[in-house]
């Protein structure tokens, strides 16, 4: 009688146990009320935007599951995402809304479950499940988007409309400029100093070394290096010194030896142009400082330019110049590097000084409609931060959009 | 010739200007596939450029040794060095040139073992200079100087821990330093030189700057 009344009781509390178990295993969560999914706006057609209301059953073990088909019965079972649930909210949806891009095409294709490379006008279809331990739910609908490219980007519009504005400024001042050419332009100490610097270097019988930066073509400081380096060639050949031109980047040199070559032409001197002149002293930073430097201990040029955009081989560059005694230059638009060329240079020229160096060294009124357009824009800036911080202290908070990056 | 040398060149700087400005404000495929295959140009052209640079290298280095020029000694290592590296370059660890590059050849032994360390004593040095160009920076002989001396002092003091032991308002300066008058300063210059960019490439589309073009006109 006992031990059938242990066993009844043991199958009671064995039954009792699995339930609590299976009970806790098996709970009971709800599904997101809604599930949509659209192409991304502004992108190049490979993404597709899922958009969900957050469900009341998210928590730290639970986690969306969204699997992509290329038919709208499926089957469904390559995930195209998944996330714990209490993450990915919407910007400003204070956690009531899910937002994620998911790229499907990319990821059908990694699978081997795409069709074709066709990416255009393709329409992909979504499911969306919520996981929690075993127990899953899935959203009654199935969304379905097309991913197609876009031909403007819509965010970046602000950008865009300025962008035309400058450049409308720009052709307004070209333009005026032609009309009326004595264009006043502040005075640049370190461009007017190129003059005595080459003339010192001519008395002393030394050549003048220019130095480039460290970056290539591509680079809009290296082009307004090059630009500068042609009117300095110029004076030489007038002035009959040598200009040595380092280089750290093929092209640069290729660009460079062009440039003097023309400039010595145009000063009717082109038997003083010598290519060697113009060289690759290394292709890279180290090796570029320590040859550079080396030239400058042996050669000890008058004049030393650096001219373009320098890392952190500016201060031993020109550091190595002071000591030997040389009027040195230097032109960029690094601003980390700004502090060590004002320390140890005789002259510098910060950020688009560098950009309008070549206007003012030519004097050519149109180069010089384009400055007066440069400081009209920083005006016009100015005026934008001062009215903004305003309206902004005001409350009125729109004008911030106005400059936001795309 | 003139047309060869001006036109075709101003006409590509145009073309290619303008098309690579929109192409920023296009995200569509085909912008993209555009913006890869001009890069994939740059590179291309970038790698029939190294011969040019070895050529003007070797040239250089060869003149000077034969005319016995100040330091042409140091134009041997030139030679010597970048023979050797070209030798173990392309026997690439018995593979050859060919084949993929190989790991743990001597070409990578020579890197890491010579030009790394190279590299690491120059910058090194940096702080010896810093150290004498600091020097003279901060004899405060003019009002400018002397500011800069002050703003140095709390920066530097800020940053290590004797700072905070010699006042506790010495770190929250550096901070304010480095985050008001340092960072207005900073945006001041970066607003300058990115509408000087922008000037300078508007110039270069549309033909108004050619020095590049070596002359003036």
């Amino acid at each position: 009688m006992y031990k059938i009344f242990s066993t009844v009781i043991s199958i009671i509390l064995v039954f009792s146990y699995a339930g609590q178990i299976s009970g806790a295993d098996q709970k009971i969560i709800i599904s997101p009320t809604d599930f949509e999914a659209f192409d991304t706006p502004s992108d190049d057609g490979t993404s597709v935007s899922l958009r969900w209301p957050s469900s009341p059953s998210e928590s730290p073990d639970a986690e969306y599951v969204v699997y992509v088909s290329e038919n709208r019965n499926g089957p469904f079972v390559t995930e195209v995402l998944r996330i714990n649930s209490q993450t990915m909210y919407e910007d400003n949806s204070h956690s009531q809304f899910h937002y994620v891009e998911v790229n499907p095409g990319k990821i059908l294709s990694r699978k081997g479950e795409r069709k074709n490379n066709r990416k255009e006008k393709e329409e992909h279809f979504f499911k969306l499940v919520l996981m929690s331990g075993s127990s899953t739910v899935e959203t009654k609908n199935i969304a379905s988007a097309f991913s197609r490219g876009d031909w403007f980007d819509w965010k970046k519009l602000n950008n865009f409309v300025l962008m035309i504005s400058f450049v409308v400024l720009v052709l307004f001042f070209l333009n005026h400029a032609k009309k009326s050419p004595n264009l006043f332009i502040r005075k640049i100490n370190g461009l007017d100093a190129i003059d005595e610097a080459l003339g010192r270097a001519t008395e002393m019988g030394k050549p003048a070394l220019f130095v480039h930066g460290l970056n290539g073509m591509g680079s809009i400081s290296t082009i307004a290096a090059v630009n500068i380096l042609g009117r300095i060639a110029y004076r030489i050949a007038e002035y009959d010194t040598t200009l040595k031109v380092s280089n750290i980047d093929p092209i640069v040199m290729s660009v460079s030896q062009e440039v003097v070559k023309e400039s010595y032409l145009e000063a009717g001197r082109p038997d003083a142009y010598v290519q060697d002149n113009i060289f690759l002293a290394a292709s890279e930073q180290f090796p570029y400082v320590a040859a550079v430097s080396g030239i400058m201990v042996r050669e000890k040029p008058a004049t030393n330019f650096f001219m373009g955009y320098f890392y952190a081989e500016s201060l031993i560059l020109t550091e190595t110049g002071a000591n030997t005694g040389a009027i040195q230059i230097a032109a960029t638009d690094s601003y980390t590097q700004l502090p060590f060329f004002i320390t140890t240079c005789d002259y510098t020229l910060i950020g688009e000084e560098l950009y309008a160096a070549s206007a003012y060294l030519s004097r050519e009124p149109l180069l010089l409609g384009s400055l007066r357009a440069q400081d009209v824009g920083k005006g016009v800036l100015i005026a934008a931060l001062v009215i903004g911080t305003i309206l902004v202290t005001c409350g009125i908070g729109f004008v911030r959009y106005l400059f936001m990056a795309g | 010739m003139n047309f060869f040398k001006r036109t075709v060149p101003l006409f590509i700087a145009f073309t290619m200007g303008v098309m690579m400005a929109f192409q920023y404000y296009v995200p569509h495929e085909m912008s993209q596939s555009l913006l890869k295959i001009v890069s994939r140009w740059g590179i291309t052209i970038g790698g029939f450029a190294v011969f040019l640079g070895a050529y003007s290298l070797f040239h250089l280095h060869l003149t000077k040794i034969k005319r016995k020029l100040s330091g042409w000694g140091y134009s041997i290592f030139v030679f010597f060095g970048a023979g050797i590296t070209i030798i173990f370059g392309l026997y690439n660890g018995g593979e050859f040139f060919w084949n993929d590059k190989q790991e743990g050849t001597m070409f990578e032994w020579i890197y890491f073992n010579v030009q790394v360390p190279a590299g690491a004593t120059m910058f090194s040095i940096l702080a010896f200079f810093m150290a004498s160009a600091a020097y003279r920076t901060f004899k405060a002989r003019t009002n400018e100087a002397t500011i800069l001396l002050i703003a140095a002092i709390i920066v530097m003091l800020g940053r290590v821990p004797i700072g905070t032991m010699i006042s506790q308002y010495i770190p929250v300066a550096a901070d304010w330093i480095m985050s008001v008058p340092n960072m207005a300063a900073k945006r001041g210059i970066l607003i300058g030189v990115s509408i000087g960019a922008i000037a300078t490439s508007l110039k270069i589309i549309f033909g108004i700057e050619r020095a590049y073009l070596g002359g003036g006109d």
